[in-house]
């Protein structure tokens, strides 16, 4: 049986850019999208913030990548359609949909509201959904999900700004609450000041929490202070501003995800307290065992949020009036985006204006 | 482990007996009866973590009778039954002392290797005697017999203090413990008092039916059979991890379920390989932990004397310790993951 032409897969056409080949590079793609089903709620994209895992997954770094390939996972726009078993959302609803569209729903995860662990948890792109068919994300003019991973976006934040909140947001925002590192007048140290490491400062500000950004680009002190709230700035290149840190935080949050030292982290921890790593460098990094014993601390990971937090982090948002720090781009822009990305030129976050260029 | 008497030590160490130190108010002067062995011992003796500072009398794992006590002393009277651990100070003033956290204490006073607050080394309990503050003196219970019950005092709270502070105290929950030695051996009675589901993952098949038959444990995973660690993965809450040498994390964190612990407690001199995609993908975390404030060995005494736990133990005599410490540091480079 031949494969059927992504255009002819589904009744509903839709129009993105795709990656074809491990260049990586974007371009005008014509693909369709299922019809809306009982459960599934329609809409027309008007936003898509732009990831570093979109980078990853369109060079197929991780090995995994499929192509014809529509990245995105951060996307918001206004409900077009509900199926007639809907009952969260109307026509007109701004909604989002982040790193998820399916998902188990019955292993102990799930009930547990952990999607996001969920072993047949099925991504927002590049995936195989229930049906067999590839999931395509969201650069791209229209989005259709199940209900269940629709995220409602409240009235009072900026859609565009709002976009990334649906997976760095999620990221950061998941692990602060899991780790206890949520209760006002604790130290967080939040390492790397990009996408995540911007959303976490935001986060961990609002939840009470002293802040000191940790970088290795003296150049980010002042806007991480007068713009972003941080409480202090330490460049982790230098000895002596690291030594003068040490063991005064109760966590970390660790977004770099190239190989880095672990020690130095360890060592800016009070006892008991937690470091976690949200970016994932590939190779093992090394874990020196005498502080984490000594000091009974703990190195753990996280990875986005459930469904459920996801859009309680996105009420706590808009009740704290956080959103992200962006640059607005047209579509065709998007592979010199990727390319300033990969140099960490762009404070903090591209977000493709989609409604008004993908036509 | 080494029934004491003077004067006989370890080939490394160029010692003495311990020093009849002048008793304080506080001090309780304690009459050694055992000693355990504890794999600590020969990396301070053999100077592997870098800090040894001879004459190194080992031995944190103490058992005696009271023989005199300083004014102050009003928990203890002459022939109580004691035992002092792997501490025998601390700042008493700072958080972790007030939390009964004292092992956490940054100016703790290990029982041997350590300077004293008077300026002195401490010496450990290879030796007859030895004074100790009141305040790191723990009542041995009733139940438990000397030679049996003193590895518990590093072994048994190593292993007891991360089963609680992780959280591993629910019955019914799954737990992993590596390496079958004086640490992972003692774990597998205490955890199973916990009503915790017990898999012992070792490289030696041969101790499977001690592991199932002796000790209790549901479980046996030979580690470096594929097949079967395979037929384990995500079946795990917990891990405790005893093994002290250099070995892979990733096969470890596999046999967990997402939102799984895998607490360390082996201190190799070399880092352990750590690697991401596993925790950042299952909200998996590696922690450590070390020892027990006095509080806890204390009750973690209390609690295996009520479950009648004890350790597996070999008593030696003194002379014989370095054939101990050699078969010691072959079993661990045999068996060691």
């Amino acid at each position: 049986m031949v494969a059927k032409l992504p255009e002819k897969e589904h009744p509903k056409q839709s129009f993105g850019w795709a990656a074809r080949d491990q260049s990586g590079v974007l371009s005008p793609f014509k693909f369709s999208r299922r019809a809306t089903g009982e459960k599934d709620v329609s809409f027309k994209v008007l936003y898509c913030g732009m990831c570093h895992s979109d980078i990853h997954m369109v060079k197929n770094e991780w090995g995994s990548s499929t192509y014809p390939l529509v990245p995105g996972h951060e996307i918001v726009g206004v409900v077009t359609e509900v199926g007639s078993k809907v009952e969260k959302f109307k026509v007109g609803d701004k909604v989002g949909v982040g790193c998820m569209v399916g998902s188990c729903h019955s292993c102990d995860n799930c009930t547990n509201n952990l999607e996001n662990y969920c072993p047949q948890m099925i991504l927002t792109y590049g995936a195989k959904y229930y049906d067999g068919t590839t999931t395509y994300g969201g650069y791209s003019d229209n989005m259709v999900a199940d209900e269940h991973f629709i995220v409602r976006i409240p009235d009072n934040l900026p859609l565009d700004a709002t976009a990334p909140l649906l997976c760095a947001g999620i990221t950061v925002y998941s692990p602060l609450k899991y780790y206890g590192l949520d209760k006002p007048g604790l130290h967080v140290g939040v390492v790397g000041l990009g996408g995540l490491g911007h959303m976490a400062v935001k986060f961990a500000k609002a939840m009470g929490a002293k802040v000191t950004v940790i970088s290795t680009s003296p150049n980010k002190q002042q806007e991480a202070i007068e713009r972003l709230g941080a409480d202090s700035f330490l460049v982790s290149r230098d000895q002596d501003q690291m030594q003068v840190a040490m063991g005064t935080m109760d966590g970390i949050i660790d977004t770099v995800s190239a190989m880095h030292p672990l020690l130095p982290l360890l060592g800016l921890l009070k006892s008991h307290g937690k470091l976690i790593l949200v970016g994932a460098p590939e190779k093992p990094l090394e874990l020196p065992a005498f502080p984490l014993l000594m000091g009974r601390k703990m190195v753990g990971g996280s990875c986005i949020g459930g469904m459920k937090e996801t859009q309680e982090m996105v009420d706590f948002a808009a009740k704290h009036g956080i959103t992200s720090d962006i640059e607005v781009i047209p579509i065709d822009y998007v592979n010199t985006a990727i390319e300033r990305m990969l140099k960490a030129d762009v404070r903090y976050r591209f977000v493709i204006d989609i409604g008004n260029t993908i036509k | 482990m080494a029934k004491s008497s003077e004067a006989q030590h370890p080939q490394k160490v160029f010692g003495w007996a311990a020093k009849d130190t002048e008793n304080g108010d506080e001090d309780v002067s304690i009459k050694i009866l055992y000693c355990g062995v504890c794999h600590s011992d020969l990396h301070s003796c053999r100077n592997e973590w870098g800090n040894a500072h001879y004459p190194l009398v080992p031995g944190h794992e103490i058992v005696g009778t009271v023989t005199k006590i300083g004014s102050n002393v009003k928990k203890f009277k002459v022939g109580d039954r004691v035992g002092v651990g792997v501490m025998v100070g601390s700042c008493k003033s700072c958080e972790y002392c007030k939390q009964d956290l004292e092992n956490y204490c940054p100016k703790h006073i290990l029982t041997y290797n350590s300077i004293d607050n008077d300026g002195t080394r401490t010496y450990g309990g290879y030796a007859d005697m030895i004074v100790v503050d009141q305040n790191f003196v723990v009542h041995f219970p009733d139940g438990l017999p000397s030679d049996a019950g003193a590895p518990l005092l590093c072994a048994g709270i190593t292993v007891y203090s991360p089963m609680k502070y992780y959280g591993m105290t629910e019955p019914g929950k799954h737990l992993g413990i590596v390496g079958l030695g004086g640490l992972g051996h003692v774990a597998v009675r205490i955890a199973k008092a916990f009503g915790l589901k017990v898999t012992v993952i070792s490289s030696s098949p041969r101790k499977e039916s001690e592991a199932i038959n002796r000790l209790g444990a549901d479980a046996f995973l030979v580690s470096n059979d594929a097949g079967k660690m395979k037929g384990a993965i995500g079946t795990m809450d917990f891990i405790i991890d005893t093994v002290s040498a250099v070995h892979a994390l990733a096969p470890l964190l596999s046999l967990l379920k997402a939102n799984g612990k895998l607490i360390t407690l082996g201190l190799p001199n070399k880092p352990l390989e750590l690697p991401i995609f596993p925790l950042v993908l299952g909200r998996k975390l590696v922690g450590g932990s070390d020892i027990g404030g006095m509080k806890e060995t204390q009750e973690m005494l209390d609690f295996c004397a009520k479950h009648n736990i004890t350790a597996d133990v070999e008593v030696i005599r003194m002379d014989e310790i370095n054939t101990a410490m050699d078969r010691l540091a072959n079993l661990m480079s045999s068996t060691g993951l």
